[in-house]
């Protein structure tokens, strides 16, 4: 008998369980909640939990649970790929946060998860990952604000990295001798927040002031793998949103804008993002964005755009329609974050704030579909380009860029 | 792409290959505290399968992995170190397993080992992306503006062009104030927050995993990350 064969479960054990009465009532059936764990390690003095600050909206998740989604006091984590490649997506996140006068801190003090290297390279291990998500958690405590996490990526990456602090002891010790080295506290929120969910909740503030009547415009729904798969349970489920079998986030949002989102049947594939393959074997990901999603969408829907949540997903989807359309494939559906929509139907600019000059598919179209005179607001923002060249300025700052551009 | 996999191919491909030296690697992916969480056995259902974006386009089954992890059969484990791990995408779409299986993750454990042990394959895998791992320990950030150059990026058209001759100006033309003009990282960083990074690197054991994948790249970070540190002590 091998070592593993020696700790497999003995069968008595095995028949113990299953004399266990089944109980098929979803009303009675355990709820996994790893919020108990936390708290049960914080009596025990062995870390912080960090407190979700009022207010804050109750959602439901996948299997039940009441998930709290702070509105206000937010610590901006940001995503390295959004801020790096498609920074419109981390603007109008900031520039929504700001219209609705929330109090938020953009840290400097904040690395990227370094998710992403990880699933690309595995260059790393689970006691590095576990510290790097602890270091920003410990960051954003001593600031007093709640952490908003921006990344799919790091969302789902930070939800499998709490669930193993939570059950490795050994892993624990290991990480909090490295953070006292640091000088920091071991702290985990008792939520992990993504930012999709926060406009989630304020879709209908979102809406209540929307000035560009998007009703004319057909939308598909690419959901994130990562903030809904990796770790399932926290995800937002609505009954009202596909009957409760897909999450709610980004569909909610566009349905309350008045756009018609439009099913494809590819909808669960993931983007072809690939971690690795984005960067250094596109091949595969040009070849399943645009054969498994953007074809599909295209032939059994037609959309004006595609939504979605995260920063590969905006990343894969958007550039890798240029070289297939040299091929003639069925391509040419801009790619948007949620976010960039629920500023657009607030009338933000669409290049100081959305910043679409950095997107690759074409927008114009959509900008036109919507009525909004996009050669109009590009002179405006290349005016704002002149200056800075001239050195006039010094660059744009939210006054440039506040106050919405385009109205009702 | 991987080679070719079939029935009558399994464990025959590596038959050189001293049984000891498969079983030992193995044994280094079951030593995992991890591993316990992500294998519960296989129904051979399947559904892994029918979501994985890689099976797709390569010969590659998030099935055969949970099997010939549950079965130990190392011949198979070896075949899947050496040709497949690499394929995979890293979705978790597999993580609809009825049996709660985490194929992804083991790909995962597998890919550290391979890493850990600088095996051919994985240093051809990650061959072109050493600049990332060079952003990703040093400054924090995976991408930043100056990695989108258009002899890197030639598939995502003339916008990388444009781009690469404006970025400074677009850079500035933001107004959040940490993305501002910022065009060697994502955001603007504290040196301290920095510090505490090279740190974590260090305990961990993190350095020592990249000096196996690209040894140059490694004394070349040991060298900056030391010195930065020297200069806070």
């Amino acid at each position: 008998m091998s070592e593993l064969s020696e700790r497999l479960a003995p069968v008595s054990e095995i028949r113990e369980k299953k004399a266990l009465p089944v109980r098929p009532d979803p009303e009675t059936a355990p709820r996994p909640d790893l919020r108990e764990e936390l708290f049960e390690l914080e009596a025990r003095g062995e870390l912080i939990v960090q407190r979700v600050p009022e207010p804050y909206v109750e959602v439901t998740t996948k299997f039940g649970r009441v998930k709290k989604v702070p509105v206000d006091h937010l610590w901006h984590h940001k995503s390295c790929g959004q801020c790096g490649h498609i920074p419109g997506y981390t603007t109008s996140i900031l520039w929504l946060n700001r219209q609705f006068g929330i109090d938020y801190h953009d840290p400097t003090d904040q690395t990227s998860c370094t998710g992403w290297n990880y699933y690309a390279s595995a260059t790393s291990n689970a006691a590095a990952q576990i510290l790097v998500m602890c270091r920003n958690f410990a960051a954003a405590y001593e600031t007093g604000y709640y952490p908003l996490i921006h990344c799919g990526t790091s969302y789902g990456h930070y939800k499998e990295l709490r669930e193993q602090l939570v059950h490795h002891a050994d892993l624990r010790d290991q990480v909090r001798r490295v953070l006292d080295k640091l000088g920091k506290p071991l702290v985990v929120p008792e939520e992990i927040v993504h930012y999709s969910e926060w406009v989630h909740v304020m879709r209908h503030r979102v809406a209540e002031r929307q000035v560009v009547d998007m009703s004319n415009v057909t939308a598909c729904v690419h959901p994130a793998c990562h903030y809904y798969k990796i770790v399932a349970e926290d995800a937002i489920y609505d009954p009202d949103i596909y009957g409760g079998q897909r999450t709610a986030t980004v569909t909610a949002l566009l349905q309350a804008l008045g756009i018609n989102v439009a099913d494809y049947s590819t909808w669960f594939d993931c983007c072809g993002f690939g971690f690795r393959h984005i960067l250094v074997q596109r091949d595969f990901t040009r070849s399943f964005a645009v054969l498994r999603k953007i074809e599909v969408m295209r032939d059994e829907v037609n959309p004006d755009m595609t939504v979605t949540h995260d920063t590969g997903c905006v990343t894969t989807l958007d550039k890798s329609q240029f070289a297939a359309k040299a091929h003639k494939r069925r391509v040419g559906v801009p790619v948007l974050a949620d976010s960039q929509v629920a500023a657009l139907a607030m009338g933000a600019h669409p290049f100081r704030v959305l910043q679409l000059h950095w997107h690759s598919t074409d927008w114009r179209p959509l900008l036109e579909k919507l009525g909004i005179d996009w050669e109009r607001h590009w002179q405006e923002f290349e005016e704002d380009l002149a200056a800075i060249e001239r050195g006039e300025k010094p660059g744009l700052t939210w006054e440039d860029a506040e106050r919405p551009a385009i109205a009702r | 792409m991987s080679a070719t996999w079939s029935p009558a191919k399994a464990g025959r491909t590596y038959a050189e290959v001293p049984e000891e030296e498969k079983r030992r690697l193995f044994e280094e992916v079951v030593a995992d505290p991890r591993y316990e969480d992500f294998l519960y056995g296989c129904y051979e259902c399947g559904i892994c399968v029918s979501v994985c974006p890689s099976a797709r386009f390569y010969d590659f089954s998030p099935r055969v992995i949970a099997q010939a992890l549950s079965r130990e059969d190392v011949d198979r484990f070896y075949e899947i170190l050496m040709e497949d791990i690499w394929n995979c995408a890293q979705c978790f779409s597999c993580v609809r397993c009825p049996r709660g299986n985490n194929p992804g993750g083991l790909v995962t454990l597998i890919r550290e080992v391979a890493v850990r042990h600088g095996l051919e394959q994985a240093q051809e895998a990650l061959q072109g992306y050493s600049r990332v791992i060079y952003k990703i320990m040093l400054k924090g950030n995976q991408v930043s503006p100056d990695m989108l150059q258009p002899d890197f990026f030639p598939d995502w058209g003339p916008w990388v062009r444009e781009f690469s001759q404006h970025m400074h100006t677009w850079r500035k033309a933001i107004p959040v104030d940490t993305l501002r003009s910022v065009t060697d990282a994502a955001w603007r960083t504290d040196d301290r927050t920095l510090r505490e990074l090279y740190t974590i690197w260090f305990e961990t054991g993190n350095m020592e995993i990249i000096r196996e994948v690209d040894e140059g790249l490694y004394e070349l970070l040991v060298e900056i990350m030391e010195e930065e540190l020297e200069a806070r002590a």
